[in-house]
């Protein structure tokens, strides 16, 4: 059983949470028109074997998006953050206290 | 090679059965071929004994990593059926499901098709709306199905859960008559056999780990056998395809890998006599009886990317609560074996059979949990494709690019999301 430690809630089993897809795309800006980018964005995938960058959505608990890193052949997982920025930077200041 | 009919196993069963011929050859691989095809799964050996007997092309090779069948060839729960809705996947399913009727014969090999029909069971009137909109798209199409209503589903599988106490409520169901089950392993061996027969190498145990270039072209590939020449290759790797098309150049491609796992319970006396399943909006499952007895069946993918071929428990728990749901009978079986297969789950849910941006290199992928149905037309129009460098009529949909162009074809409507198709 895959266990992702919450940055928020500690330790939990993963189907607590929602698999969100690959967290290293990166979306053009809204008022970008250029179509080749929109399309690489939103439909192809590096899709590794091996380090993946992923987002989880923890929906049966603080219901925070984070950020994981997960191995997709060994299914470890490595570093885990909140996926906004802002909390990143509150967790880090606040010595990230875990239930 | 010897064909099997009755009077060879007359011959060989008085004989002590010493005498049988091994199935397929075990040939060094040759400096170079005319085409490789890359995957010794269902689609790679369809592809080859196509391309020998319908285009005339005999020097090919098939290169496989491992064993013939050892990928989702030989994991799959073996559902064959035609019941499609989109423009794209209805004649190519179609297509598919005319050559699995012809199959054993053709092969000369018994791939056990048994034609036992595929009930789709609905439990609400909007589940009812929209598979009623299938089956009269189906109908368009000239394709069979038929509407059931509770009490014909009841006569037809008495033993699912009619009661009041049920969890879902049993409204009718979608029915395929044509549908059924195969033999996955007999499809594997009796296209080996019979491609072998027509002259096609098949090289086991040797991985392609490169593509050899000159002048900017694809040329060969390299493999733990040493380098292989060809004009063609194909591509038909099914749940590693992206890890492939990273070595020959093509880049990212709209292909998630993610496992389904399958469960097959202990041997039962005949239980079931077509294949059950329901899906939307109330977990999916699909159940059939293997002509050993034992339950097989199986559920959702588990739903992240992996190319781990192990599954995870909470889907066993899902798909034994879908199986209590409809058939409660189930409850005290025991299940024997459990494994799972790495998928190439595409954006919309639909397949790829083209030729690629790279000369000479062309794409069978795309198959999510799914493919196995295809294995026929997948091998019937990847050789067309590849034989004339353009694809048939039946896979002229079926193209990497389509996402560019807003062709998608997407049969659940869920979107580019891999894990929801
Ligand atoms: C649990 C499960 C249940 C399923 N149930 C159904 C079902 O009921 N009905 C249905 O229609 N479909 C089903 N499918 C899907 C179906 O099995 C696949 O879509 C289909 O088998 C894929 O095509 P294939 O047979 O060519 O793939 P595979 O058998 O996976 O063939 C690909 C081959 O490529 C080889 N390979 C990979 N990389 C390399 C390399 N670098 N060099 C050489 N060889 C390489 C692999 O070893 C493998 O043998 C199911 C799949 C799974 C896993
Ligand atoms: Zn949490």
């Amino acid at each position: 059983m895959l266990r992702i430690d919450c940055p928020f809630c500690g330790k939990r089993d993963y189907d607590e949470f929602t698999y969100e897809g690959d967290a290293s795309v990166v979306y053009p800006a809204i008022d970008n028109h250029d179509e080749e980018a929109w399309y690489r964005a939103v439909f192809l995938r590096k899709n590794p074997r091996g380090p993946h960058l992923e987002y989880w959505y923890h929906a049966q608990g603080c219901r925070m998006w984070l950020k994981v890193e997960r191995d997709t052949l060994t299914h470890e997982i490595g570093k885990i953050e909140p996926a906004h920025d802002g909390y990143v930077k509150m967790v880090k200041a606040s010595g990230a206290k875990k239930s | 090679m010897s064909r099997y009919s009755v009077f060879s196993i007359l011959k060989n069963g008085l004989r002590g059965n010493q005498g049988w011929e091994k199935a397929w050859g075990t040939p060094q691989p040759k400096p170079s071929y005319d085409v490789i095809i890359i995957g010794g799964g269902g689609h790679g050996l369809a592809t080859a004994y196509y391309l020998a007997k319908i285009h005339g092309i005999t020097n090919v090779a098939v290169i496989e990593k491992g064993w013939l069948g050892g990928g989702n060839a030989g994991r799959n729960t073996t559902i064959v059926r035609s019941n499609y809705f989109q423009e794209g996947n209805t004649a190519f399913y179609e297509k598919s499901l005319q050559l699995w009727e012809g199959l054993s014969q053709e092969l000369n090999y018994n791939v056990m098709f048994s034609q036992r029909g595929h009930l789709n069971l609905f439990f609400t009137p909007g589940q009812r709306d929209s598979q009623a909109r299938q089956y009269n798209t189906m109908r368009l199409n000239g394709i069979d199905g038929q509407m059931l209503s509770r009490d014909e589903v009841q006569k037809f599988v008495p033993h699912l859960n009619y009661g009041s106490d049920a969890r879902l409520e049993i409204l009718g169901g979608f029915f395929q008559p044509r549908a059924g089950t195969a033999r996955h392993d007999a499809v594997n061996w009796g296209y080996a056999r019979a491609a072998s027969k027509l002259g096609v190498d098949i090289i086991q145990n040797c991985e392609v780990t490169g593509f050899i270039e000159k002048a900017g072209e694809v040329i060969g590939v390299e493999t733990s056998q040493g380098e292989i020449l060809a004009d063609k290759i194909g591509m038909a790797v099914a749940g590693h395809t992206s890890v492939l098309a990273e070595k020959a150049g093509l880049g990212d491609l709209p292909i998630e890998s993610h496992k389904l796992q399958a469960f097959v319970s202990e041997p039962l006396k005949p239980l079931l006599d077509t294949v059950v399943v329901y899906g939307a909006g109330h977990g999916h499952f699909y159940i059939s009886q293997s002509d050993k007895g034992g339950m097989v069946f199986g559920g959702n993918i588990d739903a992240y990317n992996s190319y781990a071929q192990k599954g995870n428990l909470p889907i066993y728990s899902d798909v034994a609560s879908c199986a209590m749901n409809v058939m409660p009978s189930l409850g005290r079986v025991k299940l024997l074996r459990q494994w799972a297969g790495i998928m190439d789950m595409s954006m919309d849910g639909s397949p790829f059979i083209c030729k690629t941006d790279r000369k000479g290199v062309y794409l069978n992928a795309g198959w999510c949990y799914g493919g196995f149905k295809a294995t026929p037309a997948s091998g019937w129009c990847f050789a067309h494709t590849i034989a004339n460098d353009e694809p048939h009529e039946i896979n002229r949909l079926l193209t990497l690019n389509r996402f560019k162009y807003g062709r998608h074809i997407d049969e659940s409507g869920s979107g580019p999301v891999p894990n929801r198709h």
